[in-house]
């Protein structure tokens, strides 16, 4: 029974933005159902094979922005074949031809062709957004039908896109009464750039916040960039090796001077020092800083930089900055909350005195008292060390430690370190995400199922000892969501304990473990509501057509997920779905 | 058992005798003893390669260290080119103020700085005045200098050769006032 009439619960639905709250609001009554899903106009679907577009639009007609994602977060690391799918096609046709009002959408993970974007920019008339992060599957051209045919293009967002540049005039395609963008992301286009279309566009978008170029807008077109977009927030700038001559030098820094609501800074695929210093002006109001493609520069610049952004909240960061450097940061970034340290030098070779160890992690624990997520690559650990850092940062909510070596204990003990991770899940409360590494027994999953209450992704490599440390984790962490697993001893008997716990989670991805065919394929009779797909690159296919020796056959690649639409049909022949 | 038949010896393997194998090290990095299946990673392949040009690098592993392909490509091209100065040549990078585009030269190619200097005055046809211990460069508006391994940019020729050749990473060639700093008289 409702006391108020539809109107008004609807409108004080309209107040609840976070997804999961709208998802608990649906689950009241059928009366609180009807009223949220006809009014709901936001959509997150975290795999887009779980739920097909058809039934979206059934439930939400409203629908105005639809986020998807696609491939498995391990295919960030080659272990998805390409062809694996995540197609959005479907979703815009679908969408398009039930005439939805789509004014936003944000894709992660998915495969997007020029066709895809085409159709996206004549079906949608009031199209305001689109965000592609980890895509692939289209080029420039694609871009251009953007451009060219969304009146009321706010936001073009390209994060680290596979696109094929055909070096064509996509910028030129924005009309000349294109006027209201606020944001623009092209950093991951490789190719040249219509400098003077660019310049044209950015001087007549008064409402520009947000302006990322790529590597291919030299120093000159940045400042002229720069001097009629005073309004900036946020700009990634391009990549600038060779030092300014003294009047460029001059020119950018006035530009920089007079932009000063800028709050974030980005790009910098390669920087000579000096360029670096014209930034200066502007460092005390920077909350938000990305200098992790910067590969050449060298540490003390980095350092020398960092020390005006007392206000910083955001830092990546290449190891190259060494502890010393993170110890300044530690002493003037007092705001930090996210800290990324990616590595400079991948395989672990050279003798290199100056990346990052323990000692810069401690430093920032214990100075950065706001820190919450971490991502941090380095070459060694201690238990001691991540047991001080758990003591002084009980705030964490991500968590995510590489070292680079595979199996490293503890270089000062050679013990495992499942004590110091395992200070990290008791202290941490609310911890959220973690990725653990180095050298790890059985007894760290003990830890994480016991004390890690709120964990919702956790990561594994190269781990464990028995299918008890899978076990452990499953049981124990009744929030578990999306669980990912390379290269570590878990088998059959760790998958089947519990096929439940499946409905509860959003996916599961095995690779290079110990779960055979056979254990696979009881777990699909026995979970008919998760798709479980085998990734085998291999000639010999049928592995529907294997006969008992085979069930016993280790599987490669497993990646298993809820859906209520059962067995996808677009699955390429690596993919066997049991 | 194997003490009775040194099955290693007998071993076909990629490599020279002597080298370690890279799929043994792989197996022992992986918990599970499997080979790596089919990768198509080219770095994989070139490190099989490099086994029998420098010592044996460790083992490359599909997907790892987890970090995106754009990452990985931008540091691979850094560390080719610091590769490249490791053995068969000391490649630097070299700019000059004003000029659009920057020169690589092979520093193992000359036997000392005025060689060095003539080559650079050749490529960018400019030149470099006279070197005076305390005075630094007289007679021109141009100035070498180099990066150093400690990121400080020093004046050629202050140095002795090797340690010039061991330490330098880059070459700028300055020019006009912001060269007077570093001892340039004009």
């Amino acid at each position: 029974m409702n006391y108020f009439p539809d109107e008004v619960i609807e409108h004080i639905f309209d107040f609840i933005a976070s997804h999961k709250d709208r998802n608990s609001i649906s689950l009241v009554s059928k009366s609180w159902h009807k009223i949220e899903r006809c009014s709901r106009k936001k959509v997150f679907i975290g795999n887009c094979y779980a739920i097909n577009p058809e039934r979206l639009i059934e439930r939400f007609p409203s629908l105005r922005s639809l986020t998807l994602k696609g491939k498995p977060h391990f295919a960030d690391f080659n272990l998805v074949p390409h062809e694996w799918g995540g197609f959005v096609h479907p979703w815009i046709d679908a969408l398009a031809k039930a005439r939805v009002g789509l004014e936003e959408l944000r894709l992660k993970r998915m495969v997007v062709s020029d066709e895809s974007l085409e159709l996206l920019s004549r079906s949608f008339a009031s199209f305001k957004s689109l965000v592609l992060v980890s895509c692939e599957g289209f080029t420039t051209d694609g871009l251009a039908s953007i451009a060219a045919n969304c009146r009321h293009l706010r936001e073009l967002d390209l994060q680290e896109n596979e696109i094929e540049d055909h070096r064509g005039q996509w910028l030129n395609c924005f009309p000349e009464t294109s006027t209201a963008l606020t944001s623009l992301n092209f950093s991951c286009l490789k190719g040249e750039t219509n400098l003077a279309a660019l310049e044209r566009l950015v001087a007549r978008s008064p409402n520009l916040e947000s302006l990322k170029v790529n590597r291919a807008v030299p120093l000159d077109a940045l400042t002229r960039l720069m001097s009629c977009a005073p309004q900036l927030v946020d700009l990634g700038v391009g990549s600038y090796e060779n030092e300014p001559d003294q009047e460029s030098f001059v020119k950018l820094m006035d530009a920089i001077k007079k932009c000063t609501e800028l709050r974030s800074l980005s790009g910098f695929s390669e920087v000579a020092p000096l360029c670096l210093t014209a930034f200066y002006p502007i460092c005390e109001n920077l909350t938000s800083l990305n200098l992790s493609y910067a590969a050449e520069i060298q540490g003390n610049h980095l350092v020398r930089f960092i020390q005006f952004c007392k206000r910083l909240q955001r830092l990546w960061i290449l190891d190259s900055i060494g502890d010393k450097g993170l110890e300044v940061v530690a002493s003037t970034c007092k705001e930090l909350q996210e800290l990324r340290v990616f590595p400079s030098d991948l395989h672990d070779e050279e003798d290199n005195d100056t990346a990052v160890t323990e000692i810069g992690l401690v430093a920032i624990s214990a100075g950065c008292p706001k820190l919450h997520s971490i991502l941090y690559f380095c070459k060694q650990m201690t238990n001691a060390a991540l047991i001080t850092v758990a003591k002084n940062c009980p705030n964490f909510i991500r968590f995510r430690l590489c070292i680079l070596e595979p199996n490293k204990p503890d270089h000062t003990t050679s013990q495992s370190l499942d004590e110091g991770f395992g200070a990290i899940v008791q202290a941490c409360k609310g911890l959220r995400r973690l990725s653990v590494s180095g050298l790890l027994t059985d007894k760290v999953f003990l830890y994480i199922g016991m004390y890690a209450e709120q964990l919702e992704m956790l990561s594994i490599a190269f781990a464990g000892d028995t299918d008890k440390g899978m076990l452990y984790v499953l049981n124990g962490c009744k929030k578990m969501r999306k669980l990912e697993i390379r290269d570590s001893p878990f088998g059959n008997a760790a998958l089947l304990a519990d096929v439940d716990k499946y409905r509860t989670m959003r996916s599961l991805w095995m690779s290079s473990c110990e779960v055979t065919l056979g254990g696979c394929k009881r777990l699909a009779r026995n979970a008919p509501w998760l798709n479980v797909e085998i990734i085998n690159e291999n000639e010999n296919n049928d592995l529907m057509e294997r006969n008992e020796e085979d069930e016993r056959e280790k599987v490669d690649r497993l990646y298993l997920y809820r859906t209520v639409v059962g067995a996808r049909k677009d699955a390429p022949p690596c993919v066997t779905i049991l | 058992m194997n003490e009775f038949v040194n099955l290693k010896a007998t071993e076909l393997r990629l490599g020279l005798p002597g080298t370690d194998n890279v799929f043994e090290e792989r197996q022992r990095v992986s918990c599970n003893k499997r080979a790596i299946q089919g990768d198509s990673e080219n770095e994989t392949e070139s490190s099989t390669l490099k086994i029998e040009m420098s010592p044996p690098r460790k083992a490359q592993i599909v997907g790892w260290p987890p970090v995106r392909s754009l990452r990985k490509n931008i540091i691979q091209t850094k560390k080719n080119e610091s590769d490249s100065e490791g053995g068969r040549g000391h490649y630097v990078k070299v700019s000059m103020d004003g000029a659009p585009y920057l020169r690589k030269i092979d520093l193992s190619c000359y036997k000392g700085y005025s060689e060095l200097l003539k080559a650079l005055e050749i490529m960018f046809s400019f030149s470099v005045g006279e070197y005076f211990e305390r005075e630094g460069y007289r007679g021109s508006e141009f100035v070498p200098t180099y990066e150093d391994k400690d990121g400080d940019w020093m004046l050629i020729g202050d140095v002795p050769w090797e340690m010039f050749v061991s330490t330098c990473k880059r070459v700028r060639i300055m020019k006009g006032s912001e060269a007077k700093g570093l001892g340039c008289c004009v």
